[in-house]
């Protein structure tokens, strides 16, 4: 408990997560109230589905600040006077990553439910009740989604050190890798099914249920990932877990 | 209080620390004194279990650093002072460092008021000027109140007045019982605050005495003499004894006393025959001299620049 409240002091006293979490809500939210106010009620109609259209946006920014929670220290040297004071390294990242993954989760979901509270203002005609499990995940669960992107983030940030290398690696795989991917013939697409992304955006979307038949053209394309929704959380949770175990593990040996 | 034994680090193909041993006395201040590059930062990351030594080990108080209890409490280190979140103020700084040991949250307010930062506690870091972030680094050591300090050169870079701050603070350490460890280039430096001087160079051990010893041991005794028959003592001293300087000589290898004689004995007439006492400096180039580790031939260099043009 003493080495979280430790690593909660040390993120609120800078103030780039300050930054950064207003920077994620606007994002998000104002992706939200473009696609919604420009919505119609035909092949345009909003949907509880189409209220979430930006939380990528906002992920990329909670993954710039879960980074950069982590490189700042070493970019200072702060990271050394961690491990003086808490020799024990590997309770001391799981601290941070900790308090960076709850953080996360909550601006993940102000984000989501910001975001579908302000399209029930611009549309209170639209289908937006929260009426189903798959309508519930679809908001509900961009929080637990910021929080393993943050862990993938951190993890990077603990094995790069480097502010300007993690977040490059993390914003070109996250925003444009994993789709390249799909274009390798043959294997392309059975890959990408199983990329972290794609499967964290199988968890939030399942089979479309939360877009209500939508034209899935006129939006964010479905994830092709196979497993259930369920399935698709632990997944993306097991992969950023043991990316985070690998780091700590590398942070150990190495010399600080 | 500080035990290493056998310490080596090597990064790659150099050798940074090479089989080092050498003990730090509790209750004093025991200098760490080598040319630059000589692997003693290296050295103090390895005390504070920052790096990992690639054999040997190094103890403090028959314990490992990671295996301390709250080790704030136990070593307050001073590595470097830019080691602070520059958006982050000074007391916020501070105070997430004693959370993490348990160390009462008012010791922030005290060891901000010990090194006089308590008027820009609430300032960030970032702000601060290199004497003012060496307060700062010194106040975070003093945190724990630890019965053992380390200091990586703790002077480098700070004005005279800085400086006779540290060195005044450093005794005051010492005197409150304190193992005070503190690295330093400056020989001068060392003279002043150290009582004991473990001496390093290229990452080997070159001696560890207390620091009278080491000057006795190292500076070449010299003894000046002046006399209007100069020409005349010259030959009674053995060969290559005698350097001229402006107005005399001075001679190597005899001490004042023998000379004395021989001047009487032979009827000469001396006008100054005094003792000269190497200095730290003159004591330190002379036993680490060849362990500097970019040893360019500086000294020539600098001798060919000054020359007149021709």
């Amino acid at each position: 408990m003493t080495l979280l409240a430790v690593e909660r002091m040390k993120l609120f006293t800078t103030r780039s997560p300050w930054w950064c979490a207003l920077i994620a809500l606007a994002t998000t939210i104002g992706f939200s109230a473009l696609i919604v106010g420009n919505s119609d009620d035909g092949v345009f109609s909003a949907t509880v589905a189409s209220t979430q259209f930006g939380y990528s946006f906002g992920m990329a920014v909670v993954m710039v600040l879960a980074a950069l929670a982590v490189t700042t220290e070493y970019r200072f040297g702060t990271i050394r006077t961690t491990f003086q004071a808490v020799p024990n390294r590997a309770a001391a990242l799981a601290a941070k990553t900790t308090v960076v993954a709850l953080l996360a989760l909550v601006i993940g979901e102000l984000s989501a439910f910001g975001s579908w509270g302000l399209a029930n203002l611009l549309k209170p005609d639209a289908p937006l009740a929260l009426d189903s499990a798959a309508d519930w995940i679809n908001v509900a669960g961009v929080g637990p989604v910021y929080a393993f992107a943050a862990v993938i983030a951190v993890a990077v940030g603990i094995l790069l050190r480097h502010s300007a290398g993690a977040i490059a690696l993390l914003m070109i795989y996250a925003l444009a890798v994993e789709d390249l991917i799909r274009l390798i013939p043959g294997v392309g697409d059975d890959i990408y099914k199983w990329l972290p992304f794609n499967v964290a955006n199988k968890f939030l979307t399942g089979d479309g249920a939360s877009n209500l038949g939508r034209n899935t053209d006129a939006g964010a394309p479905m994830s092709t990932a196979a497993l259930s929704q369920g399935g698709s959380l632990t997944y993306f949770a097991v992969f950023a877990i043991v990316l985070l175990i690998i780091s700590i593990g590398v942070a150990r040996k190495r010399d600080a | 209080m500080i035990e290493a034994r056998g310490l080596t680090k090597r990064y790659g193909n150099t050798l940074a620390v090479d089989d080092l041993s050498f003990d730090v006395a509790p209750g004093e201040v025991t200098g760490f004194l080598g040319p630059n590059g000589a692997g003693k930062s290296t050295t103090m990351r390895m005390i504070l279990g920052l790096d990992n030594p690639t054999s040997g080990q190094v103890t403090i108080g028959g314990k490992k650093y990671t295996d301390l209890k709250d080790p704030l409490r136990t070593v307050g280190a001073l590595l470097d002072a830019k080691w602070v979140h520059p958006n982050r103020s000074a007391r916020a700084h501070l105070a997430w460092m004693a959370k993490s040991n348990h160390i009462p949250a008012r010791r922030v307010d005290e060891v901000l008021e010990t090194v006089g930062l308590t008027s820009v506690a609430n300032k960030r870091a970032g702000g601060f000027s290199l004497g003012m972030s060496q307060r700062l680094g010194i106040a975070a050591a003093l945190l724990g109140d630890p019965e053992v300090l380390l200091f990586d050169e703790p002077v480098n870079g700070l004005d005279p007045e800085g400086i006779l701050w540290i060195r005044k603070f450093m005794h005051r350490l010492a005197d409150e019982g304190r193992t005070v460890f503190v690295s330093s280039h400056l020989l001068s430096e060392m003279a002043l605050t150290a009582t004991n001087l473990v001496v390093i160079g290229k990452g080997k051990l070159i001696s560890q005495s207390s620091t009278k010893e080491f000057v006795a041991r190292a500076s070449e005794n010299t003894v000046k003499v002046r006399s209007p028959q100069l020409d005349r003592l010259r030959e009674l001293l053995p060969a290559d004894s005698a350097t001229d300087t402006d107005d005399g000589i001075l001679v190597s290898g005899l001490d004042s006393a023998k000379i004395g004689e021989l001047a009487a004995g032979n009827g000469i007439v001396l006008h100054e025959l005094s003792p000269q006492t190497g200095s730290l400096e003159q004591a330190f180039m002379q036993i680490t001299g060849d362990s500097v580790e970019y040893h360019t031939g500086l000294e020539s260099e600098a001798r060919h620049a000054l020359e007149p043009a021709e």
